[in-house]
């Protein structure tokens, strides 16, 4: 039976931090939900760049029709980065649009708000991970890699977007406006470009290749396809490892410092 | 003895080498609107933001329903709510998951919070469009929807930092008349304004800032008699105020201050009878216009 209330008493005590959590990620993957742009962007850009890559640029980086087993990881990665630079301009709108301060006025821990945004980024981004694997399947990808080595795969994808989107969660929380939040977190999305993901850096002219060779995209685009089409994996993953939980700890610091700064008791 | 709900002793706050606010005291009674009045840049939202937690002062102490600002933060966040200058809701959202998601991190359970939200929808007249996203609001619809989300907990003090700005009369009416209502159910609130008669209107006590200071602080009718009950104002060819003199209103003391004129200024002067105007007292503390005229 259903009771009427009236008056509704609350709790005098903090808002428990898995409670405020949960809000702030459903509240996050919400807002991503409604963002329709966004959204297709996210599963049509995949889709476009693995067809661009394969039929396009394919023949001519490898006529022998191999290249489609060679670019999924960089086609992964530089998904990733798209996606998850928009967590930059989320929180950049947060921060700056006024609703920071009501959150900062409840009995919550108010830094979660940007761990919505992070957990709602995650759950885009391996959605768009999801599909490009799909597509790549449709256009003639073939993979040596069994259960485990799929589980190893994705868990380094998803290591990788959750340390870059703190990054650009990190660049939202020190940006003045969404839209400086959105310039800054393009320079990042040229990064795998200057990596092995499209072609071998041994193809580069050799002082690129001393950048290429020693920048995080790299080792995680060769840990990916070592595990998906069985090349060996040398150093690549512990290096690959060792990249994506030292950027996610730096820009974790980065972004509790900064939103201290920003909504802490000025 | 009446109850304070807000205590505030020789508060100070500077950014860079502006003095924003340069000491401040105030009692604010508990269950009144106690309007703080000032222009822009006056130091008003700094003090809301003082006394809301969000800002540390430099110097200076606060209470807020009996709990230190500085020393009992979490204390203070139990016992206020705040709706700030810019409607802080959600527009990709409805105006019934707003509510939702307000009173889960409140506290409420989540039966608890699916009730608040629904009296709250029918207490500020938004059921017809709780399923609408909130960015298709107009103006006046979203500050009715960011007042019942500040409502969410009732807590005891409510601060608003110029409720009524960008709204039009009609909205603002309203608006006055549920902020009325909830002063009658107890709480207190304290509210800034740059609207004279929204300050004359509303509340019960107003306190005048500029330049960071309490230029002045009463009910309505105690500020403007402050400056006299009722002036003698000396036009001249063009309309303009040339002086102004307090006067009681009085035969007597309107003839007296005329015989002191006469001779000194040219017999077409115009003179007018004007009662003061909360303006007047705005005008005469946060400008430092004399009315004691010297007459040019």
């Amino acid at each position: 039976m259903k009771t009427v209330q009236t008056v509704q008493s609350v709790p005098a005590r903090k808002t428990s931090l898995a409670i405020t959590n949960a809000v702030f990620v459903g509240r996050s993957i919400r807002l991503s939900l409604r963002n329709t742009e966004a959204l297709i962007m996210a599963i049509v850009l995949p889709v476009m760049l693995m067809l661009l890559f394969t039929y396009v640029f394919g023949g001519a980086i490898d006529p022998g029709g191999d290249y489609v087993n060679y670019v999924v990881p960089g086609i992964i990665l530089l998904c990733a980065g798209f996606g998850s630079s928009s967590t930059a301009v989320d929180v950049s709108q947060d921060m700056t649009n006024g609703i920071i301060d009501r959150f900062r006025t409840l009995p919550i821990r108010s830094l979660s708000v940007i761990t919505g945004h992070v957990a709602a980024s995650l759950a885009r981004n391996l959605l768009a991970t999801g599909v490009v694997i799909g597509v790549a399947f449709l256009v003639g990808f073939r993979t040596s890699a069994g259960f485990l080595e799929w589980l190893a795969a994705i868990g380094i994808i998803a290591l990788f977007i959750l340390a870059l989107t703190w990054l650009f969660a990190a660049i939202g929380l020190v940006a003045g406006s969404p839209s400086a939040a959105s310039g800054y977190g393009f320079i990042l999305l040229f990064l795998p470009y200057l990596s092995s993901a499209f072609v071998p850096t041994a193809t580069m002219p050799r002082w690129l290749q001393g950048v290429a060779n020693h920048q995080p995209i790299t080792p995680v685009i060769e840990t990916i396809r070592s595990l998906l089409t069985g090349s060996p994996i040398g150093h690549h993953a512990w290096l690959a490892a060792a990249w994506c939980v030292g950027i996610l700890l730096l820009a974790l610091l980065w972004s509790v410092a900064s939103f201290r700064r920003k909504a802490g008791h000025r | 003895m009446k109850n304070t709900a807000i205590t505030i002793r020789g508060l100070r706050k500077t950014y860079g080498q502006q003095t924003v606010l340069d000491g401040i005291d105030l009692d604010v009674p508990a269950g009144t609107i106690f309007a703080l009045l000032g222009p822009n840049g006056a130091g008003k939202t700094t003090l809301i933001n003082i006394l809301s937690t969000l800002t540390k002062p430099d110097e200076g102490k606060a209470a807020v329903n009996g709990h230190d600002i500085a020393s009992e933060r979490d204390a203070v966040k139990m016992s206020i709510s705040l709706t700030g200058q810019f409607a802080a809701v959600d527009g990709m959202l409805t105006a019934r998951e707003n509510l939702h998601m307000i009173c889960r991190l409140s506290g409420f359970s989540s039966s608890g919070a699916r009730a608040r939200t629904s009296e709250l929808l029918r207490l500020f007249d938004l059921e017809a469009s709780a399923g609408k996203l909130v960015k298709t609001y107009s103006g006046g619809m979203r500050r009715r929807l960011d007042l019942a989300v500040s409502l969410v907990a009732r807590r005891p003090v409510l601060f608003l930092d110029e409720p009524t700005t960008g709204l039009d009369t009609v909205s603002r009416r309203a608006l006055w008349k549920q902020i009325t209502e909830l002063r009658d159910e107890g709480i207190t609130i304290f509210l800034t304004t740059q609207y004279l008669e929204e300050a004359d209107q509303l509340a019960d006590r107003i306190a005048i800032i500029a330049g960071g200071r309490i230029a002045a602080e009463g009910t309505a009718q105690e500020l403007k008699s402050r400056i006299g009950e009722e002036r003698i104002e000396l036009l001249g060819d063009d309309e303009e105020l040339l002086a102004a003199y307090a006067t009681d209103g009085s035969l007597q003391d309107i003839r007296r201050t005329l015989n002191e004129l006469a001779g000194k200024v040219s017999p077409e002067t115009r003179i007018r009878l004007r009662k003061p105007s909360l303006d007047d007292v705005f005008v005469a503390l946060t400008e430092a216009k004399p009315f004691e005229g010297v007459l040019r």
